[in-house]
């Protein structure tokens, strides 16, 4: 499969993203000059060693944080002085989250889990729990759909948590280290699932700091002290071979 | 307003975690309970010290005839001054508006009152009907002289507790209607009082003061005089008012008795107001220190449950990451917030608010000091402070609620 004959619509464009948060009295430059484009169905790694600016780079782009400078349009909208709840309602439109503590609500089931964002768009109950559990069943967890998160294993909660960040039908999935607290195997498990998904057509974008997760994206971008260093497209290793 | 998906989500929030919203309710109710509690014992205290303390009627005004002490007109000093009925009518007259009850007093002590084979010496008081007023005689049984008594010079006799205990033998109802031998004289009992100012006047014994008068030849005396004066809105004019009347009263009657206007001694009036001055101020400052227990508890239970609403808030802030970062609003955040806390405080309040009624409804009768009197809280303040504590729950847990709904997601989550 070779990305650059799938359509070319862009789905995050950013130009020249400058950030800097004040540390005492300093102005700590963080993000120096980030130029970045992401097409529709990329499967994406950010990769960097602390301090490289990597968090700060993807709060921006789960509009969690907002650029001191330069611009950054998800899906052709522009994203620059937002207020509160316009940003609230962007995220659950256009952004599913994925964390490497899964951030499961813990007394919630994980049927009600997956249904949460839903809730925030305003569906109704019962539409909300039907499509929740077609997307519990496309991550292989239907059975469990009533059990609470601290009643299954790691990697069933990541599992939970992709249905639950599937479930809005966001444009672009955004994971901070998503198989961080996973062990080997399972991490496999969970990028073979994100491989899947992002087969479906879906831009994912994964910040991870191991290579081997790396590897099974189409896309690795370095980013050192606040600029891009390298950023080249592979051929993805099949995280399903490792299984 | 009403949203029932929100209500729903709410009720999950609450009946998943248990243990915090027990604790949230029982920490509510039990600071309320605590309160009424309190409250109620404040009430009780301050009944019971209002009855320890109450005497007779502070604006009242006693008008006494004493020796004069210098020589005036000729007159000799030393010389007896006695009120008569002309004075004590144009006093009336004079002050009429100003006046609300008016009785002269004649008095007579050691009055052999004799009941079949009991008897005792007491002390006789010729009076007025007004005289119950002036004296808080407060009537068990039967009813206090009347003006017609007083008008046809009737041999009725106004008993009070410590010859009713000694003649007939504590039986208050039994003994209106019986007739007593006072100074060799029959008088029928027509009531019994009960003196509210403690054991002071209870051996007081009420006739008419016609027939006092006409028994003991003091036909052209009057005895004491006593008045009392409308009230006043406070206490400083009613001691304004009360000063004035004493001393417009006083000069007029030296001038009546030829009595040297500087002489203190002829004519003596004694102002209850100055000398319940203290009592007055007590009383003053014991409503002060039972607000002031009202207020502090009120405000100890406010600070609890903000302080209750400042820990949830606290827990639940990954759980208000979490639901950020998935796409709730501000808003929304803070009306979960509110709504939990508004849901839980109400139905808590109100719980703790019925126990601790129901506690002082059901102990109340058994509580026999004279100190606490009928502990109570009247059902308006006591919702009212529910209410006050229900807003001042949501006021300090919207704060909180605030401040998480505007974490930015990312921190929110990280704080582990």
């Amino acid at each position: 499969m070779n990305i650059f004959k799938q359509n070319f619509k862009r789905m995050i464009e950013i130009t020249d993203l400058h950030k800097s948060y004040p540390v005492g009295n300093r102005n700590l430059h963080v993000l120096k000059g980030i130029n970045f484009t992401a097409q529709e169905g990329e499967l994406i790694s950010i990769m960097g060693s602390s301090g490289s600016g990597k968090s700060t780079f993807l709060n921006i782009l789960g509009i969690l944080d907002e650029g001191d400078q330069g611009s950054y349009t998800l899906d052709g909208t522009q994203i620059k002085n937002l207020s509160e709840k316009v940003a609230a309602n962007y995220r659950n439109q256009f952004l599913g989250f994925i964390f490497q503590s899964f951030n499961l609500i813990g007394y919630k089931t994980a049927l009600d889990n997956v249904a949460l964002p839903l809730y925030y768009q305003g569906v109704g109950r019962k539409e909300r729990l039907e499509k929740s559990l077609f997307y519990l069943e496309k991550v292989g967890l239907a059975d469990w759909s009533d059990h609470l998160p601290n009643e299954l294993s790691g990697g069933q909660k990541q599992r939970v948590a992709i249905a639950r960040a599937l479930a809005s039908e966001p444009k672009v999935l955004l994971a901070d280290e998503p198989t961080g607290a996973l062990d080997t195997k399972t991490s496999y498990e969970v990028m073979d699932l994100i491989q899947k998904i992002n087969e479906e057509g879906k831009t994912i974008l994964i910040v991870t700091h191991e290579l081997d997760i790396a590897k099974m994206t189409k896309r690795i971008v370095h980013l050192k002290d606040g600029v891009i260093i390298n950023d080249e497209r592979i051929e993805p290793i099949k995280a399903l071979a490792h299984v | 307003m009403f949203n029932i998906e929100r209500w729903q989500e709410i009720f999950e929030a609450i009946s998943k975690n248990k243990l915090r919203t027990f604790l949230t309710g029982f920490s509510v109710s039990s600071g309320i309970f605590i309160l009424i509690i309190l409250l109620g014992i404040a009430e009780g205290l301050r009944k019971g010290t209002k009855k320890q303390f109450e005497r007779d009627i502070p604006t009242k005004i006693s008008f006494f005839g004493g020796r004069t002490s210098k020589s005036y007109e000729g007159l000799n000093p030393n010389r007896q001054i006695d009120f008569t009925p002309k004075d004590y009518q144009a006093i009336i007259d004079k002050f009429e508006g100003e006046i609300q009850y008016e009785s002269p007093l004649l008095k007579r002590y050691g009055a052999i009152t004799t009941y079949k084979e009991n008897n005792g010496a007491y002390i006789l008081f010729g009076v007025k009907p007004d005289s119950q007023f002036l004296n808080n005689a407060y009537l068990v049984s039967g009813r206090f002289l009347s003006q017609r008594d007083y008008d046809i010079k009737s041999k009725v006799v106004v008993l009070g507790p410590r010859p009713i205990q000694d003649l007939f033998g504590g039986d208050y109802k039994g003994a209106v209607g019986k007739t007593v031998v006072i100074n060799d004289t029959s008088y029928k009992v027509v009531g019994v009082y009960e003196d509210e100012g403690g054991e002071r006047q209870d051996t007081f014994v009420y006739i008419p003061h016609s027939t006092f008068s006409s028994l003991y030849n003091s036909q052209n005396k009057i005895g004491r005089m006593e008045f009392t004066l409308n009230p006043s809105d406070s206490y400083d004019e009613g001691l304004n008012r009360l000063e004035n009347f004493g001393w417009q009263i006083k000069k007029y009657l030296h001038k009546v008795h030829k009595v040297h206007p500087d002489d203190n001694r002829g004519i003596v009036f004694r102002n209850m107001f100055t000398q319940g001055k203290n009592i007055y101020m007590m009383n003053v400052g014991m409503k002060f220190f039972f607000w002031g227990i009202g207020v502090l508890t009120l405000l100890s239970g406010i600070v609890g449950v903000s302080n209750i609403m400042l820990i949830i808030v606290k827990e639940r802030t990954k759980e208000i990451g979490i639901r950020k970062a998935l796409g709730a609003q501000p808003k929304s955040i803070i009306n979960m917030i509110l709504h939990e806390a508004i849901f839980i405080t109400t139905i808590s309040g109100f719980l703790g608010l019925f126990s601790g009624l129901g506690i002082l409804q059901f102990a109340s009768p058994f509580i026999e000091t004279d100190v606490i009197l009928n502990p109570s809280v009247p059902f308006s303040v006591a919702v009212v402070t529910v209410f006050l504590l229900i807003i001042a729950g949501a006021i300090a847990g919207y704060v909180p609620a605030r401040h998480a709904a505007k974490i930015k997601p990312i921190v929110a989550l990280r704080d582990e």
